[in-house]
């Protein structure tokens, strides 16, 4: 499973592993959303611990999840990214959706 | 630049072929031994190239995509991903961040920005109705002789 999805309170924590890139993304995204509009979180963390590479897909990925939450009135965090991950996420300005 | 080592892929523009196309790609180079740091640079690159070929050339399409890999000297490889797709009508201003013609699949219109952050050079050149292609140029660093 390229997602688990774990419901704590208001909280949805999606745990991502291995490597995202556009193929992997849609499935991710199939996976996450659904489980965002059974449970209507106030807050999706997305883990990427797990995660080993990842393309600009990625960002997609994060900023479409922040768009869906957005739209629900909750907000997206991500967490424990590689340094590499991260500083792609930097880089496209993602710091500025404060997802960071 | 003299050419040291030379292989040619092709394959199909299908999703599943991009996890393929960057680890075939950054394989050829181990006999280099590059840092885990350098190919992971080639890695996204190449994924980057390659998902364009295959989200944007072949949008409603399906067809080959031909990956040249080289060593070059002095420690610099070279990948070229040629599509034979739909082409860009104005390759400037699909190389802007955050430029994408596909807003509603979820591209953050940052391919090429990945691509030109971890290599040292990258080219395309394209024509409407004829295909891409991409050019990734990359040195790895000198081993430190022990």
């Amino acid at each position: 499973m390229p997602v688990v999805m774990v419901k704590e309170g208001k909280t949805t924590i999606a745990y991502l592993s291995g490597e995202i890139d556009h193929h992997s993304a849609a499935l991710l995204r199939e996976e996450i959303d659904f489980s965002v509009e059974q449970t209507l979180p106030e807050i999706l963390i997305l883990d990427f611990q797990k995660v080993t590479f990842m393309d600009s897909s990625g960002i997609g990925l994060v900023m479409g999840r922040y768009k869906l939450m957005n739209s629900i009135g909750g907000q997206v965090k991500v967490v424990n990214p590689k340094p590499r991950i991260k500083k792609m996420m930097e880089l496209s300005g993602l710091k500025l959706l404060d997802v960071l | 630049m003299k050419v040291l080592n030379e292989m040619t892929v092709t394959f199909e523009s299908r999703s599943v072929n991009e996890a393929f196309a960057r680890t075939t790609a950054t394989a050829f180079f181990v006999s280099i031994d590059p840092t885990v740091e350098e190919l992971a640079d080639l890695k996204t690159a190449v994924s980057e190239a390659v998902t364009n070929a295959i989200v944007h050339g072949y949008r409603d399409s399906f067809g080959r995509i031909k990956m040249k890999v080289r060593l070059l000297e002095s420690r610099t490889a070279y990948i070229q991903i040629k599509d034979f797709g739909v082409g860009i009508p104005d390759v400037r201003q699909a190389m802007e961040p955050l430029y994408t013609t596909d807003p509603d699949g979820e591209r953050s219109g940052l391919g090429f920005t990945m691509m030109e952050s971890f290599c040292d050079k990258v080219t395309v050149r394209s024509k409407v109705g004829k295909g891409t292609t991409v050019t990734l140029w990359k040195q790895f660093t000198e081993k430190e002789r022990a």
